[in-house]
């Protein structure tokens, strides 16, 4: 199996804060990678530097072979243009905490604003599509709804769907169901498991111990910075070998 | 749920004092001896509202009664002027400076409120240096440069900067008094306008350009389809605000000797003397148009609260 994504010595700082401290990480196509760890330990930059939302500082991030961001030529990296950066987001998608919907579009129209603006789809394809994809997170009929009409784990599908609407080879999940409430919870990570059974490869950022025990092929953990341990669920979560996961974990669970 | 009613409403008898202090009026037996659905409830009083609304509406009649019978009105003149040709004409220069200023100074305020939020340094301090100086000038003072702008520059010329021109102009043909008016009006309403466009941008959620460019939208459509929409709740009360003082700031004009409403009215009285009555046909038509102005503003705002929950 292929690497889909490939993240090598990875640096990122905020000022004199380094918040990524040499990341490097393999994940192969078609499977589920779930990265755990307290908050400020890198997880959302991480994530957010593999669709270039962050610039690394040092090392480099590729997505199915190409690098994000950035040509390589001879020993330098040549920072892409802009429309090129866009080019290479719409194959991934990204999900986030707070949905993100745009409020002042409908839920069909927050699906189609991307396929139609920059895949240049023709629009009744693009809401087909729409509609599909909505049926499948099981909202069809809130298509001509706005998103503050909709409940917490509503929004959230929606904004699945929407990512999904670009068709992307790799999707990105940052905590996907903190923002939501208790009840609200289960609905968002069924759609999610839904997709990790279809094989769609993802990288979800969670609080969720119990989801990524199910779902995830590979745990990591991260504190600091740093990728403290990595490795399939029951070995990270049942044997973790570091003293460091093993605190974390008996503060969660 | 106790807690937000009166204890003589709810009518459940309850431990302390707050429930003798305030027995149920006009009852005999404790309270809560018959069913607690019969108890009835009686507003308080507020006689010193009544009152106010007694001063009031005499101090309005009063000022009624004056505005019809005090012959120095003049009602027969001001009818008379009131849809005369001239100050037709006039209101129609009114709302011509109203439109221009308005549509220049916005357009030019949406690219100083951009430049104000570029990611270069340079281009920042340029439109902030612009909001600064316009902010500074009074109108009229700037007004009347423009109006002798051909004192200063004879002529325009287009070419390549600080080489060769390849066209020009005579000042005095291009900017017409007209033509003055309607740029000092656009310019001095672009330093406000900037400044309205990059609050209403900036009230926008930053998840929003995020998700936009992480959906790939160019930096274009991200503006107009998603970050304007959403400032528009912002900025379309200041703004309508900016267009109803330019629209009655227009009379600022008439020291260019333009024909537009104020300037027109002064010289109607001018030559007939009837003061009053004619400021009163300028006043009317400056309510009736801000009137109009009001109402279209409560449209606009409906359109661009689509999605919104309150």
């Amino acid at each position: 199996m292929s690497a889909m994504v490939e993240i090598r010595s990875v640096h990122k700082s905020f000022g004199s804060v380094e918040v990524l401290r040499g990341i490097d990480l393999e994940v192969a196509a078609g499977r589920v990678t779930v990265v755990l760890g307290p908050s400020g330990s890198g997880k959302s930059t991480l994530l957010r530097t593999i669709n270039h939302l962050e610039k690394v500082d040092r090392g480099w991030i590729s997505v199915d072979g190409a690098l994000v961001g950035y040509r390589k030529s001879g020993d330098r990296l040549y920072e892409l243009r802009e429309r090129e950066i866009l080019k290479q987001r719409t194959g991934i998608g990204f999900v986030f905490q707070n949905f993100n919907l745009f409020p002042h579009l409908t839920v069909l129209e927050n699906l189609v604003e991307a396929p139609l603006a920059v895949q240049r789809r023709p629009r009744k394809e693009a809401e087909a599509t729409a509609r599909r994809l909505l049926t499948r997170v099981g909202l069809a009929e809130k298509a001509d709804a706005y998103p503050r009409q909709l409940s917490g784990g509503q929004q959230q599908r929606v904004a699945i769907a929407r990512a999904l609407a670009l068709e992307p080879k790799l999707l990105l999940f940052d905590e996907p169901t903190s923002a939501l409430d208790p009840e609200l919870v289960g609905e968002v990570l069924d759609v999610i498991k839904d997709l990790a059974h279809q094989g769609t490869t993802m990288i979800v950022v969670t609080h969720e111990i119990g989801f990524a025990r199910e779902v995830a092929d590979t745990v990591v953990f991260m504190d600091g910075g740093r990728i403290v341990e990595q490795g399939p669920p029951a070995q990270v979560l049942d044997h973790p070998r570091h003293e460091r996961t093993r605190s974390f974990l008996s503060k969660v669970l | 749920m106790p807690l937000t009613s009166d204890p003589a409403v709810t009518g459940d008898p309850p431990a302390g004092p707050a429930a003798t202090a305030r027995p149920a009026p006009r009852r005999a037996g404790p309270p809560g001896a018959d069913d607690p659905a019969d108890l009835k409830v009686v507003p308080v009083r507020h006689p010193w509202r009544w009152a106010g609304v007694a001063v009031t509406a005499v101090l309005l009649a009063q000022f009624a009664h004056g505005l019809i019978t005090n012959p120095a009105w003049e009602w027969g003149v001001f009818a008379r002027f009131f849809a005369n040709g001239t100050i037709l004409k006039s209101v129609g220069t009114t709302l011509q400076l109203t439109v221009y200023g308005t549509a220049l100074g916005f357009a030019l305020g949406l690219v100083l409120a951009l430049m104000r939020l570029s990611a270069s340094p340079f281009l920042r301090w340029v439109a902030f240096g612009y909001i600064w100086a316009f902010r500074s000038i009074p109108l009229i003072v700037q007004l009347l440069f423009w109006f002798n702008l051909a004192y200063l520059y004879k002529r325009l010329d287009f070419g390549i900067p600080f080489g060769p021109g390849l066209f020009h102009f005579d000042t005095m043909g291009l900017v017409g008094a007209m033509g003055a008016a309607v740029l000092g009006l656009a310019l001095h309403q672009a330093a406000y306008a900037a400044e309205i466009v990059r609050a209403g941008v900036q009230a926008v959620d930053a998840g929003q350009l995020e998700a936009a460019a992480a959906l790939g939208l160019p930096r274009a459509r991200r503006l107009r389809r998603i970050v304007l929409p959403q400032a528009m709740r912002s900025i379309l009360p200041n703004a309508t605000n900016e267009v109803i003082s330019l629209f009655k700031g227009t009379s600022i004009v008439s020291v260019m000797a333009i024909g537009e409403l104020f300037y027109q009215v002064q010289v109607v009285y001018g030559r007939n003397g009837r003061v009053v009555p004619l400021l009163m046909v300028a006043t009317a038509w400056y309510i009736l148009l801000t009137t109009v102005l009001s109402v279209l503003q409560h449209y606009v705002e409906r359109h661009y609260a689509k999605g919104a929950a309150r």
